[in-house]
């Protein structure tokens, strides 16, 4: 039946706070979530003071300087730190998106961080990505074509099909959109989700690729594909500006195509 | 604790390979309901405060008794695809699936049934 009770974990306490040490000016709360998969306890918020003066303007740039200089135990992912690898995806004054490119000036008063919602919390920041990945391996997001490539060029595409792609191949897969998504969050183990959606259609509209038939077969399912209902999450929350509701919108047209 | 890897059950059981005819029915009672919905509204604002045999003698005319069945089938079949999602969406225990999905399939045929038979009933004898 329906769950009415929160599971374990759910209910989050005050934590600690970490007040600036000197007196700077242009202090700014960080109100982080914290939980240790090895102390026992249950997820608390922790309060760390920043000086923006002695700060870098984004998000991650407090971040950093925050497991630097005041808190080691800290724990998120971040690598390129310019919005192109998708690894310091987290829930940001309420909304998913990346810590390195979402000014702190753009948060007004505190800024509150979660992991992205919904998902197993490995610790603190860094959710459990595993089965998302597994989704995007399901759909096998590479080119499949029966015809061998040419022996002296490589696959040559129209710049007009070439086209199609725009809007699609700039996905880094940080998976803010599936997590801001209702359905994803209810029915995540057999719900695809919008960036995984996203990357089939990505290869569904490549025209080098000859396994459009079958991919669709792949993806035609009450859970996999229809569990999207266009609430839009997805395409409002994307950090790189993309629209995964209207890829999935057209994978469901490319399904009512091929009925005849 | 389990020791499948993750992509083991996302390929699960596989695709069922439908889920297309309901979301379509879905959209084409939806469009067939449009018309039907603001012909009912209207038509019944139109007769409010009439004696039953007014209403008996204008539901008893083929063009509104047609448009009246086909308002109930749309209606019926539209309201039985749109509670199956919420089922699918929001429960998860596979026996109150299964019952709860019942007890909406079979129901909103046994009402569409009534419904229908309301109409016949009245358009044959009024």
């Amino acid at each position: 039946m329906a769950e009415f009770a929160l599971p374990a974990n759910s209910k989050i306490g005050k934590g600690t706070s970490w007040p600036v040490k000197s007196g700077g000016k242009n202090v700014r709360k960080f109100n982080i979530y914290r939980w240790n998969p090895d102390d026992g306890k249950t997820p608390q918020v922790d309060t760390y003071e920043v000086d923006l003066d002695e700060c870098g303007p984004m998000v991650l740039d407090a971040l950093i300087k925050i497991k630097n200089e005041v808190d080691q135990t800290l724990t998120f992912r971040r690598s390129c730190r310019e919005g192109i690898c998708g690894s310091c995806a987290m829930n940001i004054d309420g909304t998913n998106t990346l810590a390195c490119t979402k000014f702190i000036d753009d948060v007004k008063e505190e800024v509150n961080i979660y992991p992205l919602p919904h998902m197993k919390v490995v610790k603190d920041l860094v959710p459990d990505l595993n089965n998302a990945y597994a989704q995007l391996a399901s759909v096998e997001p590479w080119l499949k074509s029966k015809t061998p490539p040419p022996p002296d060029k490589e696959r040559l595409q129209t710049p007009e099909d070439r086209r199609k792609l725009d809007g699609l191949y700039e996905c880094i897969l940080c998976f803010s959109c599936a997590t801001s998504c209702p359905s994803y969050w209810w029915n995540s183990e057999r719900y695809l989700g919008p960036a995984v959606l996203l990357q089939a259609y990505r290869w569904l509209v490549d025209s080098r690729d000859e396994a459009t038939g079958e991919r669709l077969d792949n993806l035609e399912d009450p859970f996999r594909l229809y569990r999207c209902h266009t609430i839009m999450n997805c395409s409002k929350t994307c950090p790189k500006g993309l629209n995964p509701a209207k890829a999935i919108a057209e994978i469901k047209k490319m399904m009512v195509a091929r009925q005849g | 604790m389990s020791l499948k890897t993750p992509l083991g059950p996302v390929r699960g059981l596989g695709s069922a390979r439908s889920g297309t005819r309901h979301w379509w029915m879905q959209r084409v009672t939806a469009v067939a309901l449009l018309p039907l919905t603001l012909w009912f509204v209207f038509s019944v604002i139109s007769h409010a405060g009439a004696e039953y045999g007014e209403m008996a003698i204008w539901l008893a005319t083929p063009f509104n008794a047609i448009l009246m069945l086909l308002l109930i089938a749309a209606t019926f079949h539209h309201l039985q695809l749109g509670l199956q999602v919420v089922v699918e969406d929001y429960i998860h225990g596979e026996a109150a699936k299964v019952a709860v999905m019942l007890v909406i399939k079979l129901a909103s045929v046994a009402l569409a049934v009534a419904a229908a038979f309301a109409v016949l009933k009245v358009a044959f004898t009024a």
